[in-house]
C-alpha cells in the first residue's frame, strides 16, 4: 500500500477527443485539441484499427493554474506550488508509478504462480494497459470507510482494484483459490467486493456491472450524495445487451455514472473491427446523449485528466460520461491463449509504447522524479509482492463443507444426505 | 452421402483434424462433435455457424477449429458479444430457411438468451408463426475449476418452456448422432456439451464411417442390471458406471445406468420400463438439487410405475449453492461417486 500522503487532485483541462451529445452541453469542441505528457510534439500514432490518437504537446500544461475558473488550490487542496503538472504533485506522481509498478509485478508473481499450476483457474493479464485502470481510478475520491467513489473493474483493471486499497495478498488469494481469499475461494481472480473500500466485484457475464453500477449511482442521486460510480468495460463488452439497457439508464437519469471503455483492440481473439461498426466507441456518447471523450490509454496522466473531468461533471450533477481509453492488450486473452490471431508485429510495435516506460521517462525528463526514487519504488514494491506472495501460498484451502454457508442469509444449505456417517435421506 | 468422400463440394481436401472417421482413426467427444458440424455443413448449405470466437480462433474449446478457412465467414461467423442478439437473429435465419448453429462460449451465457429462446423461439410453430429449426450448443459442467460462471448446468432453467428440445449426450458416438439429428430437427435444440467430456481418453471411440443420426428423445441402456436403475445423463454417467462397477465388485449388486440422452422430450418409456424391472429407482444428476430433472422423473415413475416400486426413489445431486471455484468447495458441491454407492446401498437395503 501506498503509504505517502495524498489527496483529490484536481482535473485541468487538456483534452483528447472529446463528444459532447445531447442537449448542447458543455464540453464540445476539443476534438482537434489532443495532448499528451510524452513531452515531445508528435504527428501522433495510428492504431492498426487505423484510429489516429493523440498527438503530444508538451508545456500546455506547466505552469496551468487554474482550471475552469475556479483556481487551482481551491478545488484540490493540492497547493499550487506542491504541483508539478495535472494538478499533481510530485509525491502523487510517485504514488502512481508504485501502483503501476505493482500491478505490473502482482502480475508478474502471478504468472510465475501459474506457470507453478499453483494458480487454479485462468490468468488473465492486463500487461501494458496498467495505465488505464491506474490512470482512472485515481481520479477518484478513494475512501477506507464506505463513503467514497465506488468503481466496478473489468478483467483487466487490477490496477483499479489495488489503488482502490485491495491487498496484493488477497488478489494472490483468490487465484490460488484459497479458503482466506476475500471470497473464501468461492470465486476467482478480481471478483471480489468491498464496499469501505469502494468496489464491487464483477461476475463473468459482461455488461451486468454496467447495469448494477447505474444503481449504485442511483442511489448516489436518491440520497443526495456526491459521490461517483465508475465502471469499466472492454470494448467486446459494449456489445451485450446489458451494456445498453445499464448505461441509458444512467444517460436519461443523468446519473452520476463513468463508463470507461477499455479499448485494448481485442475481445477474446475478436477484433474490434467485428465488434462494433463504430470508427470510434466515444461516438457512442453522443447516441445516449453524453458527455465523451477519448485518450490514449497508454499515457497515464492523459487518462488520469480525462477521467477527473468526467468525475467532477459526474459529481457536480452533469449527469453520465462515456470515457474511451486506447490501449492494448499485449498478453492473449488468459495465459493459455497463444494468440496466433495477432498480426506480426503488432505486439512489438506495442510493446515499445509501454505505458509504465512512457511514465518513468517522463518522469525523469521533466525532473518529477529522480532514478534512485524510482527505484527504491520498485524495490519496495518487489518486496511487498514477495512477501503477499508468500503469505498467499502459505494460506489454506477452504474447508470443503464452507460450500454450504451463504447462499441464504438466514439458513444454510442442507448437506447431502449420502456424507453422513450414517446415510439417511430423512436429512437431505 | 458426403461424409464418406474425401473430396468437398468445394473440390477442396478435408483437413486432417475432420478426417479421423474417414481413416479408421478413432475420436474424442469434442472431435465427434466436430466432424457432426462439418458433415453437416458439407451436407446442407442452409446449415451456418455463429458465436464469439469461432472462427479465426476456432472457438474457445478449438470446436470449429479450420472451419472458417473452409467454409468461409459467411458461413462460420464471428459475432459482437451478443448472445440474445445472435440467438435471436438465428430465429429470423431459420425462419427463412437456413438451419443456423450457434455456439455459447459457454453455456453459462445462454442466460443472456433467455428471453428470445423462452419467449420468440420456443412459442414460434405454436403461435403459428412456423418451426424454428436451429440449434443452441456449447459447453457446460463443472469439475474443471471454472468456478461459478464457466461450470453451469442450466438445463432445467430451460426444461420447464414447452417447444424446446434438449439434448445433453455423454459418449462421443451419441454426441455426433445426436447434433446431426439436433441439427436435421425442425425444432430448436439446446446441446450440452460436457466440458470435461470433451477430450477425456477414455471416451475416444472409432465411429461408424457411414452418415447415422440418433434420433432425439431415446434414452440407452448404457449398461444392464436386475437390482437398481440409476437414470442420469451427461458425465454423471460416467461416475454412474464407475459406482455400478464398485457396487457390482463390492456387494454383488447389478445396476442398470439408464443414460438419458434427450431431456426434453423425456423419454418416459425407458424409464418405466427399466423401473419395471429392477423396482428401485435411483436418479443421478450434476445439477443442483432443487428443480433439478430427477423430481420430474420421479413424478413420472410416481404417476405410472409406484406399484412396481420396492423402495422410495432417491437422488444423488448437486448442492444447491453455485458452482464453488476452489478445488475441496466444488469437489464438495458435486456428486461424487462415493454418494452414488451409499445411496444405492441404501436403495439396495431397503
Ligand atoms: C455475456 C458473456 N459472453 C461471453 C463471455 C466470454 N468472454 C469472457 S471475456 C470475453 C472477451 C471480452 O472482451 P473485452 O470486453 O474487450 O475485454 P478484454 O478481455 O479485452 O479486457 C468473452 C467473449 C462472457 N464472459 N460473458
Ligand atoms: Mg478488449
Amino acid at each position: 500500500m501506498w503509504t505517502g500522503g495524498a489527496s483529490s487532485p484536481a482535473p485541468a483541462r487538456r483534452g483528447c477527443k472529446t463528444r459532447t451529445g445531447g442537449r448542447g452541453r458543455e464540453g464540445a469542441g476539443l476534438g482537434a485539441a489532443r495532448v499528451g505528457h510524452s513531452g515531445k510534439p508528435s504527428r501522433g500514432l495510428t492504431l492498426f484499427t487505423g484510429l489516429p490518437i493523440m498527438s503530444a504537446d508538451r508545456g500546455r500544461y506547466r505552469g496551468l493554474d487554474r482550471i475552469g475558473d475556479k483556481p487551482m488550490a481551491e478545488q484540490t487542496g493540492v497547493a499550487a506550488s506542491d504541483e508539478v503538472v495535472a494538478g499533481l504533485s510530485r509525491e502523487q506522481l510517485h504514488e502512481i508509478y508504485y501502483y503501476l509498478w505493482l500491478t505490473r509485478q502482482v502480475e508478474q508473481v502471478l504468472t510465475n504462480l501459474y506457470r507453478q499450476n499453483k494458480v487454479i483457474g485462468g490468468l488473465y493479464r492486463s500487461l501494458g494497459q496498467e495505465a488505464t485502470a491506474v490512470g482512472s481510478a485515481y481520479a477518484l475520491r478513494r475512501r477506507t470507510d464506505g463513503t467514497g467513489d465506488v468503481i466496478s473493474p473489468a478483467i483487466r483493471d487490477l490496477g483499479a482494484l489495488l489503488l482502490m486499497g485491495a491487498r496484493p495478498v488477497e488478489v494472490m488469494r483468490q487465484y490460488m483459490a484459497k479458503g482466506d481469499s476475500p471470497t473464501g475461494g468461492r470465486e476467482q481472480n478480481v471478483h471480489f467486493t468491498d464496499y469501505r473500500k469502494g468496489y464491487i466485484g464483477l461476475i463473468s457475464h459482461l455488461g451486468v456491472m454496467i447495469e448494477v453500477m447505474a444503481g449504485v449511482a442511483l442511489s448516489f442521486r436518491i440520497r443526495g450524495e456526491d459521490r461517483v460510480a465508475l465502471v469499466y468495460s472492454g470494448d467486446g463488452m459494449t456489445s451485450t445487451g446489458a451494456f445498453h439497457e445499464g448505461f441509458n439508464l444512467a444517460a436519461v437519469r443523468r446519473l452520476p455514472l463513468v463508463v470507461i471503455v477499455e479499448n485494448n483492440q481485442y475481445a477474446y481473439s475478436t477484433p474490434v473491427s467485428k465488434q462494433t461498426a463504430v470508427k470510434s466507441f466515444v461516438d457512442k456518447a453522443e447516441g445516449y446523449g453524453v458527455y465523451g471523450e477519448r485518450c490514449d490509454g497508454n499515457d497515464v496522466l492523459a487518462v488520469y485528466e480525462m477521467t477527473k473531468r468526467a468525475v467532477e461533471r459526474a459529481r457536480a450533477g452533469e449527469g453520465a460520461s462515456l470515457l474511451e481509453v486506447i490501449t492494448y492488450r499485449r498478453k492473449g486473452h488468459a495465459e493459455h491463449d497463444a494468440q496466433a490471431y495477432v498480426p506480426p508485429g503488432e505486439i512489438e510495435y506495442w510493446e515499445a509504447r509501454d505505458p509504465i516506460d512512457r511514465f518513468e521517462k517522463q518522469l525523469l525528463e521533466n525532473g518529477w522524479a529522480t532514478r534512485q526514487e524510482l527505484e527504491s519504488i520498485r524495490a519496495r514494491v518487489d518486496e511487498e509482492v514477495d512477501r503477499a506472495r508468500d503469505e498467499a501460498e502459505a494460506s489454506p484451502l477452504p474447508e470443503p463443507d464452507a460450500a454450504l454457508d451463504g447462499v441464504y442469509g438466514d439458513r444454510p444449505t442442507a448437506r447431502p444426505w449420502t456424507r453422513l456417517a450414517v446415510p439417511d435421506p430423512h436429512y437431505a | 452421402m458426403a461424409t464418406a468422400t474425401k473430396e468437398s463440394k468445394r473440390g477442396r481436401e478435408r483437413p486432417e483434424h475432420v478426417r479421423h472417421t474417414e481413416l479408421g482413426k478413432p475420436v474424442t467427444f469434442l472431435e465427434a462433435i466436430r466432424e457432426a458440424l462439418w458433415e453437416e455443413m458439407e451436407r446442407d448449405d442452409a446449415v451456418f455457424l455463429m458465436g464469439e470466437d469461432i472462427g479465426v480462433y476456432g472457438g474457445a474449446f478449438k470446436v470449429t477449429e479450420g472451419f472458417v478457412d473452409y467454409f468461409g465467414p459467411e458461413r462460420v461467423i464471428d459475432t459482437p458479444i451478443s448472445e440474445a442478439g445472435f440467438t435471436g437473429a438465428a430465429a429470423g435465419a431459420a425462419h427463412m430457411g437456413l438451419r443456423p448453429v450457434v455456439e455459447m462460449q459457454f453455456m453459462d451465457f445462454v442466460s443472456c438468451a433467455y428471453e428470445p429462446l423462452t419467449n420468440y423461439i420456443a412459442t414460434s410453430r405454436w403461435r403459428g408463426s412456423g418451426p424454428v429449426p436451429m440449434v443452441v450448443r456449447g459447453p457446460v459442467g463443472g469439475g474443471v475449476r471454472g468456478g461459478p460462471f464457466h461450470s453451469q448446468n442450466p438445463e432445467m432453467a430451460f426444461f420447464h418452456t414447452p417447444g424446446l428440445k434438449i439434448v445433453y449426450p455423454s459418449t462421443a458416438y451419441d454426441a455426433k448422432g445426436l447434433l446431426k439429428a439436433a441439427i436435421r430437427d425442425d425444432d430448436p435444440v439446446l446441446f450440452f456439451e460436457h466440458k470435461k467430456l470433451y477430450r477425456l481418453p477414455a471416451l475416444r471411440e472409432v465411429l461408424p464411417q457411414e452418415d447415422y443420426v440418433v434420433p432425439l428423445g431415446q434414452a440407452r441402456v448404457h449398461r444392464e442390471g436386475s437390482d437398481l436403475t440409476i437414470v442420469t445423463y451427461g458425465m454423471m454417467v460416467h461416475e454412474s458406471l464407475k459406482a455400478a462397477e464398485q457396487l457390482a465388485e463390492e456387494d454383488g449388486v447389478q445396476v442398470e445406468v439408464v443414460d438419458l440422452r434427450t431431456l426434453l422430450p423425456l423419454d418416459e418409456d425407458a424409464i418405466i420400463a427399466s423401473v419395471k424391472k429392477t423396482n428401485r429407482l435411483l436418479v443421478v444428476h450434476e445439477d443442483t438439487r432443487t428443480g433439478g430433472i430427477a423430481g420430474e422423473i420421479a413424478m413420472r415413475v410416481n404417476e405410472k410405475a409406484f406399484e412396481w416400486l420396492d423402495a422410495p426413489i432417491l437422488r444423488v445431486t448437486a448442492i444447491d449453492t453455485p458452482v464453488p471455484y476452489s478445488p475441496p468447495l466444488e469437489d464438495y458441491f458435486l456428486p461424487q461417486v462415493a454418494d452414488i454407492v451409499a445411496a444405492a446401498r441404501y436403495l439396495v437395503k431397503y
